[in-house]
């Protein structure tokens, strides 16, 4: 059923033709508008006004109500009004006990969520004493050798009483079995255990470029990882589709969602293919999202995306369950926006940004801290940037009425045309053989890093503006002292005598014996890796050990090239 | 800038008169940091400058870096990182240049590095620090003011 | 918004004089080797001697071309084949040509990313060239680049070619040995057949053999290679190899084949012909190119018996003649 009758459109299109004939014409005359196009980021053509006829097209159905199919309007029924979303600023640095230090202090300032950030080399799945790992020991991230690292950072917390959400990737699935067995340790109930790991491989080859395996190995230890988790820890979400990186290497926000769509088709198709059925795990998928600097466009990416997800799980995959239609979503305000130039000016940007999150209907939020463009946050910094989702949450009340921006004819419109383009990418990526053999084709790395390029060049001309880079530049300005978190030189060490400490006193015979079990299971795609992943932890197995373990199996990734 | 087309091998060295040819730079990531956004965008500048440029790819020890670049005879290194392990590979990378009497190639770093370790990073054998929102336009000129300072060699 | 870039005149390099790179180019200095190729690239005229003395000491190296559409996967399989040849404790180099922006000049020299981990570990010389405007798949100093290689003992030589799959037959004037290699599917052995690269084959190679249409690839070109002969005068069987270059399955037979048909020309006498075709190539390549810098450098000459043709006062024939200082007998 259509919004408005026939003839009321009509009449609107005759009125609008007047006004474009009489007011619009003469006030044009008398002076031009300043730019002879107009359009949102990712290039959709944008009106000077919207009316009703523009959105007459759109069936009801499609605007739908919250938390009900097809989730335009919000994931749930009463939204915030129920629950407010999670504040979940992420931290990671240094060795376990640093970050862990870090919590504390940010549960006390009012976070409600933890979330965190791990080194490259436990990212990249090498202990603290790999010759690769030199200079990036605790850098980017908290430094994970052994399951006891995991136990350090977690110390004092309730892990049944709050959620954890894990940035790891590539060796996501060790990271998870470390987790589960401190969990098994303390005495927790699994089933209660909520949180999210990262875990979404393909967008690491194209975006995040964080890899240990080729393709297919690293997309069958996510469904390995899925499949185990959906009966083990079931309410932990596996996998966070990250949109976020993709816009962050470049991407625009229709390549941000579209892309993250095929990749989540392709991780379905992976996971029924092992003979899962979708409602089983769909409803344990969540995504995490960039809020960006367009504020209209961003808005309506997040319902956009949310109507896009619902079909697909409802028509492609015939999910029955309304959780696995149901969108949720992590945003994290963009780090790309953020200068080093009057980085104070980020304070502005990162709150304009967060508000478009929750205008979005955002269920959880990282806001940057102002010094995000060229260091770890401080404390401070932090401080400020949990202050700036606690003002929106609570003073500026825009948390009363669910998808407030619902209705209006320009974001209904945008809403639309931005669907209507993230399919006929998706189309596309269909037509040409699928998600993951264009990874290894490397098509979409090369659509985002054209797409980098021309935001560069936008921005080198102008036409796109940054204030205080290109436009209203204060030579005087410069950069000032920032206070940077600093970087604990004895951080390293301790990690190395640590592992030595741990090799010294475990059964390595035993752990031989594990890893090359596992090495065995590997070469079968059938056996799930988790059980025995399980078993080399608690056996006090490295991440290191149980990755090359694997790495000898499946060979490295060697990436396509692309400028 | 360039000979005009011409579909036969030759050598011709001999009556050929010096061309000035174009300045070579390698591209490098260092470590394990994946971001390689800026350092694609960078190349990409650089060839549209008129520069010839070898991009290597991820995870590179400071070594082999500067084993490529070497043997590809660049003019000038150029690093992006932003995982903060900026001091570290930058005095391995010096330390690699010395060793193999490449110091005559220039090292220009980019990406997220705070001043405070400018004094630093130039101590260990960096050249140029560009900073993190420079334009095209001061990329390249950085690296042409350093060829010209130097002479071709 | 300014770089900071303390001066440093100490920095400031001396410039070697070409002559006294020479011993350190025979002795196999690395740096050695890579300024010199850098001075052939840039037309030097003060290397020209030093060139001279290097090619004296050149003939010994087997040179392998490596030619293919784009998307073949030639880098990843010039990287297996660095680590197949260096097993045998060969010293592996490797010329990978790229193509230069015929708008800015400048290129992007992206072979390494497939290659370096291959260089690396094996100590092979691999260098990056951008064809400067040069035509047919090579650099305008490919050749010489090749023969700097070869007086500081590397061998083989393997020259990859640009990839842009047409007109890439260049190689074959430059190479003992040419392998091409085709990707399963997408109709690239059609594509060859276009590009004129197929007949030029020593050996083929398929990529991606793991691929399930690899062996239809395969077939098609065995086919082919019983419809017509080889190369004239030439009792070598082609052979058609699939490979996977990622996972270095088969690389070993392919190597294998490469060493097969260097034997094979040293054997059969045909090594003495394509040494004598690649010289006159050069031969005739270079003075074409020295007529080419001859008229670019003398505009004004050129201008003044380009205006006469125009005004039909006098034949190209004739100008062509007074511009290279010969007389009109040479026409007849």
């Amino acid at each position: 059923m259509n919004l408005f009758s026939t003839e009321a459109i009509e009449d609107i299109r005759e009125k609008q033709a007047e006004w474009e004939e009489n007011e619009l014409a003469s006030a044009l005359q008398s002076r031009p508008e300043e730019k002879p196009v107009y359009e949102t980021e990712c290039g959709i053509p944008l009106k000077r006004i919207y009316t009703a006829a523009d959105v007459a097209g759109i069936p009801a159905s499609d605007l739908g109500f919250p938390g009900a199919f097809p989730f335009t309007r919000g994931a749930y029924p009463t939204m915030y009004r129920g629950r407010p979303w999670t504040i979940r600023q992420v931290a990671g640095f240094g060795n376990p006990e640093a970050t862990n230090q870090r919590y504390k202090y940010m549960i006390q300032t009012g976070q409600t969520g933890l979330s965190t950030d791990f080194d490259l080399p436990t990212l990249l799945g090498l202990d603290s004493d790999d010759p690769m790992a030199f200079g990036e020991v605790g850098r980017v991230g908290v430094a994970i050798d052994t399951v006891d690292d995991v136990d350090r950072l977690f110390d004092g917390i309730d892990l049944e009483n709050i959620s954890v959400s894990l940035t790891i990737n590539p060796s996501a699935w060790v990271i998870y079995a470390m987790f589960v067995a401190v969990a098994e340790k303390r005495g927790y109930d699994l089933h209660k255990l909520t949180g999210t790991l990262q875990a979404d491989p393909l967008k690491e080859y194209v975006a995040q470029k964080e890899w240990i395996y080729p393709v297919r190995p690293a997309v069958r230890l996510l469904r390995d990882l899925i499949m185990h988790s959906a009966k083990t820890t079931p309410k932990l979400n596996p996998i966070s589709l990250s949109g976020y990186h993709l816009s962050d290497v470049g991407g625009n926000a229709l390549q941000e969602i579209a892309f993250i769509m095929a990749f989540t088709i392709a991780y379905c198709e992976e996971v029924i293919a092992a003979g899962m059925d979708i409602d089983d795990f769909a409803p344990r998928l969540s995504f995490f999202f960039i809020s960006h600097q367009d504020f209209f466009e961003q808005i309506c990416k997040f319902r956009a995306a949310r109507r896009v997800y619902a079909k697909i799980m409802s028509e492609q995959f015939h999910a029955r369950k309304p959780e696995s239609m149901r969108l949720r979503v992590h945003v994290q305000t963009a780090a790309m926006s953020l200068t080093k130039v009057e980085h104070h000016n980020n304070l502005m940007r990162t709150a304009i940004q967060a508000l478009g999150a929750v205008l979005g209907g955002c269920q959880s939020m990282h806001t940057n801290g102002l010094d995000e463009a060229f260091a770890i946050p401080t404390e401070e910094a932090m401080k400020l940037a949990i202050r700036t989702q606690q003002i929106i949450r609570d003073e500026i009340n825009v948390t009363s009425v669910i998808d407030p921006l619902g209705g209006s004819y320009f974001v209904e419109r945008l809403t639309r045309d931005m669907e209507n383009e993230i399919w006929k990418v998706l189309d596309e990526v269909k037509e040409r053989g699928g998600a993951i053999k264009l990874v290894e084709e490397g098509w979409f790395q090369q659509k985002l890093a054209d797409s980098a390029y021309a935001t560069f060049k936008k921005i080198d001309s102008g036409e796109k503006v940054s204030v205080g880079v290109n436009r209203y530049v204060d030579e005087t300005s410069g950069s000032a002292e920032v206070h940077i978190h600093p970087y604990d030189d004895q951080c390293t060490q301790l990690q190395i005598d640590r592992l030595n400490a741990v090799r010294a006193s475990r059964d390595n015979g035993l752990v031989t014996q594990l890893l090359a079990e596992l090495a065995a299971q590997a070469r079968s795609d059938d056996i799930n890796l988790l059980p025995k992943t399980i078993e080399l932890v608690k056996a006090r197995a490295t991440l290191g050990e149980i990755c090359s373990a694997l790495r000898e199996v499946w060979g490295s990734y060697a990436e396509p090239m692309i400028v | 800038m360039t000979d005009s087309s011409s579909n036969s091998q030759g050598d011709g060295a001999r009556a050929r008169i010096d061309v000035n040819s174009p300045i070579r730079v390698l591209v490098a990531k260092l470590g394990l940091d994946g971001h390689d956004r800026g350092a694609k965008v960078v190349a990409r500048i650089l060839r549209d400058a008129g520069m010839e440029v070898v991009y290597t790819g991820l995870y590179k020890s400071p070594n082999d870096v500067v084993s490529a670049a070497v043997q590809e005879d660049v003019d000038v290194i150029g690093v992006s990182l932003l995982s903060g392990s900026h001091l570290p590979l930058f005095q391995e990378l010096g330390r690699c240049l010395r060793e193999k009497k490449a110091e005559h190639i220039f090292v220009v770093a980019g990406g997220v590095i705070p001043e405070h370790d400018y004094a630093a990073l130039s101590d260990s054998g960096v050249d140029a620090i560009v900073p993190q929102e420079a334009r095209s336009d001061l990329i390249v000129t950085t690296i042409r003011n350093l060829i010209a300072e130097r002479g071709r060699i | 918004m300014t770089a900071f870039a303390p001066s440093r005149p100490a920095r400031r390099a001396a410039y070697v004089p070409s002559a006294e790179l020479v011993p350190d180019v025979l002795s196999g200095s690395v740096l050695a080797v890579a300024r010199m190729i850098s001075r052939a690239e840039s037309g030097y005229a003060e290397a020209s001697e030093a060139l001279a003395e290097i090619y004296r000491h050149t003939g010994k190296a087997h040179v392998v071309g490596i030619t293919g559409v784009p998307g073949a996967g030639k880098s990843t399989l010039v990287a297996a084949l660095i680590k197949a040849f260096a097993s045998d404790g060969h010293k592996v180099g490797v010329v990978a040509v790229d193509p230069s922006s015929p708008f800015s000049g400048g290129a992007i020299l992206g072979d390494r990313v497939r290659m370096s981990d291959a260089a690396q570990s094996c100590q092979a010389f691999v260098r990056s060239m951008a064809t400067r405007g040069h035509l047919g798949g090579l650099a305008r100093a490919t050749l010489q680049a090749v023969d700097v290689l070869d007086a500081a003992g590397y061998s083989p030589i393997i020259i990859e070619t640009v990839g842009v799959g047409q007109d890439e037959v260049e190689v074959v004037t430059a190479a003992h040995t040419i392998v091409v290699l085709s990707a399963p599917g997408l109709g690239d052995d059609i594509q060859a057949i276009k590009a004129g690269i197929l007949e030029i084959a020593d050996i083929h190679a398929v990529s991606k053999c793991d691929r399930s249409d690899a062996p239809a690839t395969v077939a098609a070109l065995r086919g082919m290679m019983t419809l017509g002969p080889g190369r004239p005068g030439s009792d070598w069987q082609t052979p058609v190899l699939p490979v996977s270059s990622v996972s270095g399955e088969r690389v070993s037979e392919l190597k294998d084949a490469i060493c097969r048909h260097w034997d094979h020309l040293r054997d059969s006498g045909e090594l003495h012909d394509r040494e004598r075709s690649i010289g006159r190539t050069r031969i005739f390549g270079t003075a074409r190119q020295l007529l080419q810098d001859k008229f670019k450098r003398d505009v004004a000459e050129l201008d003044t018996h380009v205006q006469a043709v125009v005004s039909r006062t006098m034949d190209p024939s004739v100008a062509a003649c007074l511009l290279l200082g010969w007389d009109n007998e040479v026409l007849a």
